[in-house]
């Protein structure tokens, strides 16, 4: 299955023919089409619509309460998880509706990756939370050693553990927990990485760190980023999406939507909506 | 604002191209052996379903046959209970009493001093302090109930109520079982009560002393009345622990089945009864045998009204907080 | 004493109204609340110390290695009850704690609240937990029977048993499950990991230590419990060692019950000390326990 899921990025990297630069269009990895989320009678988001470019890093961004995570977590049915949450519209990954019939959202996450906000290691083994993953999905794997390495210099965490493998990833500073979480999701070789405000529990240099690890990573992943820090965003992120939340007419109930969603450099420098321009600004907020 | 714009208008002018990579997002494998696994766990879930089935059936069939053989009327009020005799009675009032005497006396020990243990592990030792005697309070819960009916036999009977106080007890009476009994579900009410304390909001005890109160105030008017559920829950669970208790009351009250009117009297109790009795020879299908599971009912009964009430409680406490 | 308690009841984090502490009303409530503690660990050391000097003469070699006997209580033993109590409480603990575990984990990690299969099963489970134990002598009992075992066998006895202390293992294996981080399903779930295996590789290994201390004072409990026992028959006279699950069988809570109703001064002697026997064995398995909570507790 792992071995499908190769084959098919190397086809899309041959497909394209050339990396993939920002004022080019690429092609759509994951689309939202009118996307409502609801937990309970209480709908969070309201019709979302949006495409998320392959190769790209894509940020949400917007005050808090607005939906930005509760979208961020209907991408790779994390959501599930919270009893009574129901979603409507579509989400669909290469074209394949993620909610559909046949879908199981185990194949759905091992695609889709996900790194939380708080740092969240296993009490295991800094070996042992990387080769976890490979382990439960079934990976055929010829080395696990090669590949615990090959995910920890992806996740720039290496050179700093490559002598106390067999210690608890719990001997870590937050920074390196974070980045072996990274380590940890690229290890299953997913496709996109949807990333829980990542730094907000992170000092300046260990969230530069990670910036600059984006940056690499989006050579050969997807990353959707859900930020409270619209510097953050503007660093990293090609695409923007700007959210808000509103009362719902009739009754106080916020409900979150899209308000503006372009290029980056477009959002931060000439966004089309005053309400985008009074939150960058720090209007509002 | 209008959501249909919304959807429509600006959000889709970074419109991509959708990729259409031929991929699938089906179960990779069955996962049957998840399938079984998940099977067993529910059926380990079931088990508990299981149990009450069997208890219930295991006690109605051979009480249906002993109320063949004796009328209800007789059986809830006959004040004579003579099953072993030539001249049988089947009246379970005296068991009944010999019950309420020592349920009674073991909560009127345990219900004054085990919420006086909970308020002082609640509101007033130190972390260090709770810490320590918590767990050696709750030793006593952890004592086999046999080494108590020993203990009230031995020594709580003839050495404490006999010779210290002069009290005129035999070597069996509900007085000593009920004591030794009380002493045994101190814990199960100060545990509970301890937990529904801390439970409350600081806030709360903080408000208290805001307008002036002192601790004592504050625990008697504000803490007590907001954990009241959780108390009562407390004493619930203990009624319903000291009424099923078996060994102390077999050990300590006596064999004699009859209607007690006094503390210092032997009496038998429900569990006491189908102690003896099961000590006995009873053939299975007699209604000497019977007699047990017709008792057992009715202990199962009682013990099954008094667990509602205590899991309401209970419910209503995890609620609250 | 009532003053000593005052102070270090007022070096305690609310400090706010230790002014209005020291007048008489409430110098005697905080007396009569310490009190309530004391008495209750003070009867704990009486009947430690009373059933030590009672037992303490027939404290020796015979105790473990004779039978029991009708006419010769100087020379009695509690061999029997001794190896028939280990074999019950290890068969008990195969039956009870892989169901018990398997339950929790289906209530805690599976079954949504809607559920009504899992409502059920839990209201079954808080109620199980208070019926009367001498109840599940009489279900093992009918289950024998219904089957066509022996009733005095060490199955039968371990079922009673097992079925006694089910609900005390489910309840406090639910309450392991709970403490387990969320974020730390949540890490397992992102990676591709199933519900199952999230269970039993992270969420089950994380709670051992909480599934051990419930499971231990469980089976104290099991291993102190008579009654439900007494109603499996001819368990009070038992002069072999137990062999295997189809085997008679008696236990020390049974040997020492039978031994405090016989009227010679010598078997209450013996019934203390066999009573001695099954505290230390009681007591030091909620010992064990409780250092297992603590360390479980300060280490996260």
């Amino acid at each position: 299955m792992d071995s499908a899921t190769i084959s098919m990025r190397q086809m899309e990297t041959v497909d394209s023919g050339r990396t993939i630069s920002p004022t080019e269009t690429p092609r759509a990895v994951l689309t939202c089409d009118d996307v409502s989320i609801y937990y309970g009678s209480f709908r969070a988001v309201n019709e979302v619509s949006m495409d998320i470019g392959l190769h790209e890093i894509t940020a949400l961004i917007g005050p808090s309460g607005c939906g930005k995570s509760t979208v961020l977590r209907s991408l790779n049915r994390m959501n599930d998880l919270i009893p009574g949450t129901k979603v409507t519209g579509t989400i669909s990954y290469h074209g394949i509706d993620i909610y559909g019939k046949d879908v199981d959202p185990i194949e759905v996450r091992r695609r889709i990756g996900m790194v939380f906000q708080k740092p969240n290691p296993f009490p295991k083994s800094i070996y042992d939370n990387v080769a976890y993953g490979p382990r439960v999905t079934g990976m055929k794997v010829d080395s696990m050693d090669d590949l615990v390495e090959k995910a920890l210099r992806g996740a720039a965490l290496w050179g700093e553990v490559k002598d106390k493998l067999k210690q608890s990833a719990y001997g870590l500073s937050g920074g390196q927990q974070q980045r072996l979480c990274i380590a940890r999701t690229i290890a299953v070789q997913p496709e996109i990485i949807l990333m829980d405000e990542p730094c907000s529990a992170l000092d300046p240099i260990a969230t530069a760190r990670i910036e600059d690890l984006m940056l690499e990573l989006k050579e050969k992943y997807t990353i959707v980023i859900v930020t409270h820090n619209m510097q953050q965003a503007a660093r990293v992120a090609d695409r923007t999406a700007f959210f808000t939340a509103e009362a719902a007419e009739g009754n106080g109930d916020r409900t979150g939507h899209l308000v503006e969603f372009d290029l980056t450099t477009k959002i931060f420098s000439n966004p089309s909506d005053s309400r985008t321009e009074d939150y960058i600004s720090g209007r509002f907020g | 604002m209008s959501t249909t714009m919304q959807s429509a208008g600006p959000s889709r002018q970074g419109g991509l191209r959708p990729s259409s990579a031929p991929v699938t997002l089906r179960s990779a494998n069955p996962r049957y052996g998840e399938k079984v696994l998940l099977g067993f766990l529910m059926l380990a879930a079931a088990v508990s379903i299981l149990t009450t089935v069997g208890i219930v059936l295991s006690l109605i069939f051979p009480a249906i046959a002993f109320f063949r053989e004796v009328s209800i009327g007789e059986f809830l009020t006959s004040t004579s209970w003579t099953p072993r005799f030539a001249d049988k009675n089947y009246g379970v009032l005296p068991l009944i009493t010999g019950t309420a005497w020592t349920t009674a006396i073991a909560l009127a020990v345990a219900i004054p001093l085990g919420l006086g243990a909970a308020i002082y592990l609640s509101e007033y030792a130190t972390p260090r302090v709770r810490k320590i005697f918590k767990p050696v309070l709750e030793l006593l819960a952890g004592v086999p109930s046999v080494v108590y009916g020993l203990f009230a036999v031995a020594f709580v009977g003839p050495v404490i109520l006999k010779g210290w106080f002069g009290i005129g007890v035999g070597t069996y009476s509900v007085l000593a079982a009920g004591l030794v009994l009380g002493i045994m579900i101190i814990p199960t009410v100060a545990s509970l009560a301890e937990d529904a304390m801390t439970a409350v909001p600081r806030s709360l005890r903080e408000a208290s002393y805001g307008l002036g109160s002192n601790r004592m105030r504050t625990v008697l008017r504000v803490v007590f009345p907001a954990a009241i559920s959780g108390i009562a829950a407390s004493i619930v669970l203990a009624l319903s622990r000291a009424v099923g208790e078996t060994m102390i009351v077999a050990m300590g009250a006596g064999s004699q089945a009859r209607m007690v009117a006094a503390p210092t009297e032997e009496g038998q109790t429900m569990t006491g009864f189908i102690a003896a009795a099961a000590l006995g020879d009873s053939v299975q299908g007699t209604t000497d045998y019977n007699t047990l599971f017709a008792v057992g009912l009715t202990l199962f009964v009682i013990t099954l009204l008094i667990n509602l009430v205590s899991i309401k409680l209970v419910n209503r406490f995890r609620e609250v907080y | 004493m009532a003053t000593t308690t005052a102070e270090s009841a007022s070096t305690a984090p609310l400090q706010a109204a230790a002014h209005g502490d020291r007048d008489s009303r409430s110098l005697v409530f905080l007396g009569l609340l310490w009190g309530s503690l004391a008495f209750g660990i003070f009867a704990l050391g009486v009947l430690l110390v009373n059933t030590f000097i009672e037992g303490s003469g027939r404290l020796d070699l015979m105790l473990f290695v004779n039978y029991t006997s009708q006419l010769f209580p100087g020379k009695a033993g509690a061999r029997a009850a001794i190896l028939g109590s280990l074999m019950v409480i290890v068969v008990t603990a195969l039956l009870a704690v892989p169901l018990g575990v398997a339950a929790a984990s289906y209530l805690e990690e599976f079954a949504s609240r809607e559920n009504r299969f899992a409502r059920f099963v839990e209201l079954n489970v808080q109620n199980l937990a208070a019926v009367p134990a001498i109840i599940y002598g009489m279900l093992a009992a009918g289950l024998a029977v219904t089957v066509g075992l022996p009733r005095n066998t060490v199955l039968v006895g371990a079922i009673a048993l097992a079925l006694l202390i089910l609900p005390v293992i489910i309840v406090s294996t639910r309450e392991a499950l709970r403490a387990v981080p969320r974020e730390i399903r949540q890490g397992s779930l992102a990676l591709g990991a199933t519900p199952m295996q999230t269970l039993t590789r992270q969420t089950l290994p994380a709670a051992i230590p909480g599934i051990a201390t419930g499971t231990i004072l469980a089976l104290s409990r099991a291993m102190g419990e008579a009654a439900p026992l007494l109603l499996l028959g001819g368990l009070v006279f038992v002069t072999y060692d137990p062999n295997g699950l189809l085997s008679g069988f008696t236990t020390m809570p049974i040997q020492i019950f039978d031994w405090a109703g016989r009227s010679q001064i010598a078997f209450r002697e013996l019934a203390a000390a066999a009573s001695m026997v099954l505290l230390v064995l009681v007591l030091a398995m909620n010992a064990v326990a409780i250092i297992i909570r603590n360390k479980f507790t300060t280490s996260r």
